[in-house]
């Protein structure tokens, strides 16, 4: 199985390689466009700023390329906002994969008090759907860093709280995302690209 | 919901662990790697590596120990020590750096935090300050303590915040070694000032204290070193007392 990671200018890719590498899994990491077209699966990794990094993957084609992808593919935090449809940060138009919206994080203090912005840590993952979870996972912790977040919608497969609901993953056909970390989640999140890489093409 | 996070903390000198008390008296507990591993299988949360190497040869160590953590471990782990320009924190984004954390350096040039925020983005971002207390007056110190800056915490943290920092570490160097409990009053009031999260340092002896810090301190994160290294508190147990105390714990 050969799986590509999309290289961009975003930060710590290196993670997602290495999370794989655990698993026995070897990923290529690469910005070429051919490249990730041929792979088996695709992972969307991302840590970053929503209108520049969009700037970049129209800059380079990858907008076009990512959306017109056939097989799995796997967003991952920044990775899972761009495939959303709109997000305020930077008031930035994104993929539209999915049709969610993404907003920032107002401090409700009035329904958690001590709330901080970013949402950074480890919150449960509940509501559980798709086969990229098992039902052993309900309840189970991600990892989480993001200031930025997509409202629960159709497409939401996963559902966090902080305080009120938000989507913590996205499935749409091939199109899968999620908002936390599987690469820095211990064993909860190897299990979980453990599933994506086990999904058929 | 959002847990507290507990977050064993290694200082590292040319590549293995050592722990200072009261930053003098350094002594080996073991290889990083291991130690981080046996951390993570435990439960910790989070992981801080600090390197208290001086000389070029042991950074180029740390730098390649960075990426042998990255490779073995599944949690998020902060680097700190050393860091004074954007290419210090490239070299460690790199290696597989979850997160950096900067003290002197930012007491030196504030503007540090700015550019790493904007180049990295603030989650990258985690500005820690020793400070110490005297006569009620909470001043920012440098160098392990010894150093005085005129920098006053609460204003110097927020100032912090404002320019892009994604966490504050805050170690109180009263507190520090003596495992008498947390700086919970200073950390309540960092704590309400703060909308970005709180990491706590110092004091930590006893699994009360870490109840305490969650619910008096009001911290995000508690961090610990000698109280894990020595085995004087298990990270399965510290987690089984906070969740009977009512407090959410992965």
């Amino acid at each position: 199985m050969k799986i590509a990671i999309i290289k961009y200018n975003a930060g710590n890719i290196q993670s997602v390689e290495y999370a794989l590498r655990r698993l026995g899994v070897d990923a290529v990491v690469t910005g070429d466009p051919a490249e990730i077209a041929a792979a088996d699966k695709v992972i969307f990794p991302g840590v970053g700023e929503a209108s520049t990094t969009m700037a970049y993957l129209k800059e380079h084609r990858l907008d076009k390329l990512i959306t017109e992808l056939r097989q799995p593919v796997l967003g991952i935090c920044l990775g899972l906002q761009l495939m959303c449809s709109h997000s305020e940060e930077g008031d930035t138009p994104c993929l539209g994969i999915f049709d969610e919206k993404v907003r920032k994080f107002s401090l409700r203090h009035d329904l958690l008090p001590g709330m901080k912005v970013p949402h950074m840590g480890w919150n449960t993952l509940t509501s559980l759907k798709s086969d990229l979870f098992d039902p052993s996972l309900e309840n189970q912790y991600g990892y989480f860093v993001h200031s930025y977040f997509a409202d629960p919608g159709p497409d939401t497969i996963a559902v966090c709280h902080y305080p009120e609901p938000f989507s913590a993953a996205l499935n749409k056909g091939n199109f899968y995302a999620v908002q936390f970390h599987p690469e820095k989640s211990g064993s909860v999140g190897a299990k979980i690209l453990e599933n994506f890489i086990l999904l058929k093409a | 919901m959002l847990s507290k996070r507990i977050i064993p903390c290694l200082d590292i000198q040319n590549g293995q662990t050592v722990k200072g008390v009261n930053f003098v008296n350094i002594r080996e507990v073991g290889d990083p790697v291991e130690l981080g591993k046996q951390y993570s299988d435990q439960g910790a949360d989070e992981l801080v590596f600090l390197d208290i190497t001086a000389t070029h040869e042991g950074r180029k160590t740390f730098v390649e120990l960075v990426k042998r953590i990255a490779a073995n471990l599944n949690i998020p782990f902060t680097v700190g020590g050393g860091i004074s320009e954007l290419k210090d924190a490239d070299k460690l984004l790199a290696a597989g750096a979850d997160k950096i954390s900067i003290n002197s350096s930012a007491i030196k040039n504030p503007d540090l935090i700015d550019q790493l925020a904007l180049h990295f983005g603030s989650q990258f971002v985690v500005v820690a300050i020793d400070a110490r207390e005297t006569n009620g007056h909470w001043e920012a110190t440098m160098h392990g303590g010894r150093i005085p800056t005129g920098k006053e915490l609460f204003s110097w943290a927020k100032e912090a915040e404002n320019r892009g920092a994604g966490e504050i570490l805050f170690t109180s160097m009263n507190h520090d070694g003596t495992k008498q409990g947390f700086a919970n009053a200073a950390l309540a009031r960092l704590s309400e000032l703060l909308t970005i999260p709180l990491i706590a340092s110092g004091g930590a002896g006893t699994m009360e204290h870490f109840s305490e810090l969650f619910q008096f301190g009001k911290a995000d994160a508690g961090l610990a070193a000698s109280i894990f290294h020595f085995g004087e508190i298990a990270i399965p147990d510290l987690k089984s007392y906070l969740r009977s105390c009512g407090i959410t714990v992965r």
